[in-house]
């Protein structure tokens, strides 16, 4: 895991050549062949593969759109047009771009919930989830910067309603509205900086994704038992065991993101978003991309003043809020069991919360009117409950069923009458305790 | 304390009953309240079968023919198509003379020459549809205040919202073809009586089927025998209409029969890909409990 306990021996001339001078060919050796990765995790940890597919895909076809785009509210909506009638397979590009974005946060949220669930950010990875949530954040950021430069209706008035959150803060607000516009509506200077940001988050995301791997190779992964790896038996190499079924996995994600991409690319998309933005006509319903709808509704569920706090600003306040819970759960957890396998109320409530998630989002979809303003506060309200009274208060009253004693045993025990092998014989030699 | 954990848990079920309460009682409200409708389209859109829905769906040919015919003929009069240029009309099956010849009949307004001064010349297939007013304030002005829309885009900028959980089943059936439906139905539902009691404004036209209101500006733009079709097909507005909204989805995605071919191979491809590498696995992984 750290360099000191490296099995990496050089064979070649060139290899021993290298070593001495930049151990890049060690790195290599030591991360993604010899590392060892416990030998019982399942299809929920491919995720993390995926997500650095997805990245390098969404920065690739980036790069090679932003050839053709014109950043300029005269030109972008016809520049992205010619993309996609112009360009050689300029189509592809664009709908593998739009769609990634979609299927990248579709991954995000499997990784999260896999690490909720199985208690992934616990001690000693707390470091290793928080740099996870900055990652998130900087993909928010990055997709509704994104998504404003089609400069559709959707896009204009998406950014006019994103950044008028700004100015319900007090004291500084307008003025960070106004510095995030570059005037004081979007306009061509938004269009300008938002394209040149869009461009460089996505490198940032990289660098919070060497680290947060960085981070990963130092504690090693947790697994779906939740117990610490004790010994060789409880691992296997990451090469070839990891690296195959993560490459499976990825082939299956991909083969659903290329049914959406080649079949049904729109149907992700807001129709009014191929209408050209005009600032005098607001549509009948601003609605943002399905992956901010959850905190969309949370946003629009305080209809309500609380003392100094005007309903406009709890709002913020919630949306925000419902983030930064990410960040705090390794210390609102205080069960001393990782995974919830071994928890059962937990469970239940990990599950009641996946739930509350998607009906928010579904909320988030409707016109904030009628009962659905009651449902969304509702929802809002067991939202933050999950994490400031479920979360701390199951850890002290749950009684945890019984923990195996390590992985090796829950393996085992789970093939009983299966024919595994004793796990030391798979286990390849390179593969340290 | 279970007490407390119980109590949570219903919170999230009683907002689940709620929303269904909800959903239904809007609903109900709704269909005592025909005169005043809250929410549009008043009328679903039809589904139409098209012969570009599906996994395999290309675009006919002759019907994208008939539709640019309908479009020349009525539709150009007031929308424009600035997004198309004449040389993707090979699509449609025209040749290169065809092509020519079809431009050459629209005159373009260019410029400046050496001279400096704009010029109108016959178009070329390199031009795009020249639109049929000067500017959007003298399309606005000619057509009641509201300029009338772009139509490039317009298959894929309209659409109704197909709720849950319709839209679920959607990604089953590939269903994409929200734009064209919406078209064919808002050209053919002119005819209708509003309900009594409702509300025309002065100057629109009642449609079940628009989108943000009970009626709108465009007054009904096809009639039987409007535009003469010289391959027998019949010459009614369902008919043009239908021809229309193909060619109009044809206009916003020129290139979908390609996208769609190459979405097979790439699909086909993942899935031996994706079996051989599933028996790697297996392989690798024999003998190593998990």
């Amino acid at each position: 895991m750290s360099e000191g306990h490296s099995t990496y021996t050089p064979k070649t001339g060139i290899e021993r050549w290298f070593d001495a001078r930049l151990p890049l060919p060690r790195l290599v050796y030591d991360s993604f062949i010899a590392y060892p990765v416990p030998r019982n995790l399942n299809y929920a940890w491919t995720f993390g593969g995926i997500l650095a597919i997805m990245l390098a895909s969404q920065i690739i076809t980036g790069i090679v759109l932003a050839m053709h785009y014109a950043a300029d509210t005269t030109l972008a909506f016809d520049s992205v047009e010619k993309i996609m009638r112009d360009v050689n397979s300029g189509w592809l590009l664009r709908y593998l771009h739009a769609t990634g974005a979609s299927f990248f946060f579709m991954a995000v949220y499997v990784h999260i919930f896999r690490g909720l669930y199985y208690g992934s950010y616990k001690a000693p990875r707390e470091l290793l989830w928080i740099l996870g949530c900055i990652i998130y954040l900087l993909m928010m950021a990055t997709a509704f910067m994104g998504y404003v430069l089609p400069w559709g209706q959707m896009s204009f008035w998406g950014a006019t309603v994103i950044t008028g959150f700004f100015s319900a803060i007090p004291l500084v607000g307008e003025w960070i509205q106004q510095l995030l516009l570059g005037g004081f509506a979007v306009d061509n200077p938004t269009l300008n900086r938002f394209f040149s940001l869009h461009y460089l988050l996505p490198f940032m995301i990289a660098g919070v994704v060497i680290l947060h791997i960085w981070a990963l190779h130092v504690t090693g992964q947790s697994n779906p038992t939740g117990i610490e790896v004790k010994s060789k038996t409880d691992t296997v190499a990451f090469t070839p065991y990891a690296t195959i079924k993560d490459a499976f996995g990825s082939i299956v994600f991909l083969f659903f993101f290329a049914y959406f991409v080649f079949y049904i690319p729109n149907f992700l998309m807001a129709p009014d978003n191929y209408i050209v933005a005009n600032p005098l006509k607001t549509p009948a319903h601003i609605v943002p991309e399905w992956y901010f709808l959850p905190f969309y509704a949370i946003l629009r569920a305080i209809t309500f003043n609380i003392g100094p706090i005007n309903s406009k600003l709890g709002g913020v306040i919630c949306m925000f809020g419902a983030i930064v819970m990410l960040f705090l759960v390794p210390w609102l957890d205080t069960s001393k069991v990782r995974s919830a396998v071994y928890r059962p109320w937990y469970k239940l409530f990990f599950w009641l919360f996946v739930a509350d998630a998607v009906l928010l989002g579904w909320l988030g979809s409707q016109p904030a009117e009628g009962s659905y303003v009651f449902m969304a506060q509702m929802a809002t309200l067991f939202y933050f409950a999950f994490f400031l009274v479920a979360l701390p208060v199951l850890g002290l009253i749950e009684t945890p069923r019984r923990l195996p004693n390590s992985i090796t045993e829950a393996v085992l025990e789970k093939n009983k009458g299966g024919g595994g092998h004793p796990a030391g014989a798979a286990a390849s030699p390179e593969t340290k305790g | 304390m279970k007490k407390i954990l119980t109590s949570l848990a219903l919170i999230g079920l009683v907002a689940a009953g709620t929303g269904a309460a909800a959903t239904w009682a809007i609903a109900a409200e709704e269909a005592h309240n025909a005169a005043a409708p809250t929410h549009f389209p008043i009328d679903e859109p039809k589904e139409i079968s098209w012969s570009f829905a599906g996994p395999f769906g290309t675009y006919d040919k002759a019907q994208l023919q008939r539709g640019l015919k309908v479009y020349k003929e009525v539709c150009s009069a007031c929308h424009s198509m600035n997004l198309v240029a004449f040389r993707t009309l090979s699509d449609l099956g025209y040749s290169d003379a065809q092509i020519k010849s079809l431009s050459a009949g629209y005159t373009i307004h260019d410029g400046p020459n050496d001279a400096g001064d704009m010029f109108d010349r016959p178009g070329k297939p390199s031009d795009y549809f020249p639109p049929p007013f000067p500017n959007e304030q003298a399309a606005a002005s000619a057509n009641g205040g509201a300029a009338p829309p772009d139509m490039s885009l317009l298959a894929k900028a309209r659409g109704v919202e197909r709720g849950f959980p319709q839209f679920v089943f959607d990604i089953f059936t590939q269903y994409a073809a929200g734009g064209p439906d919406y078209i064919h139905s808002l050209l053919t539902g002119y005819d209708q009586t509003p309900p009594a009691g409702m509300v025309i404004p002065e100057g629109t036209h009642y449609n079940p089927y628009f989108v943000s209101g009970v009626s709108l500006k465009m007054p009904k733009p096809l009639s039987d025998g409007q535009v003469t079709y010289d391959d027998g097909s019949p010459q009614t507005v369902d008919q043009y209409a239908r021809d229309v909204s193909a060619f109009l989805m044809w206009a916003a995605e020129p290139h979908m029969e390609d996208r769609k071919k190459t979405g097979f191979r790439v699909l086909v491809f993942l899935l031996l890909f994706g079996a051989l590498v599933y028996l790697t696995k297996r392989k690798v992984w024999e003998g190593v409990a998990h």
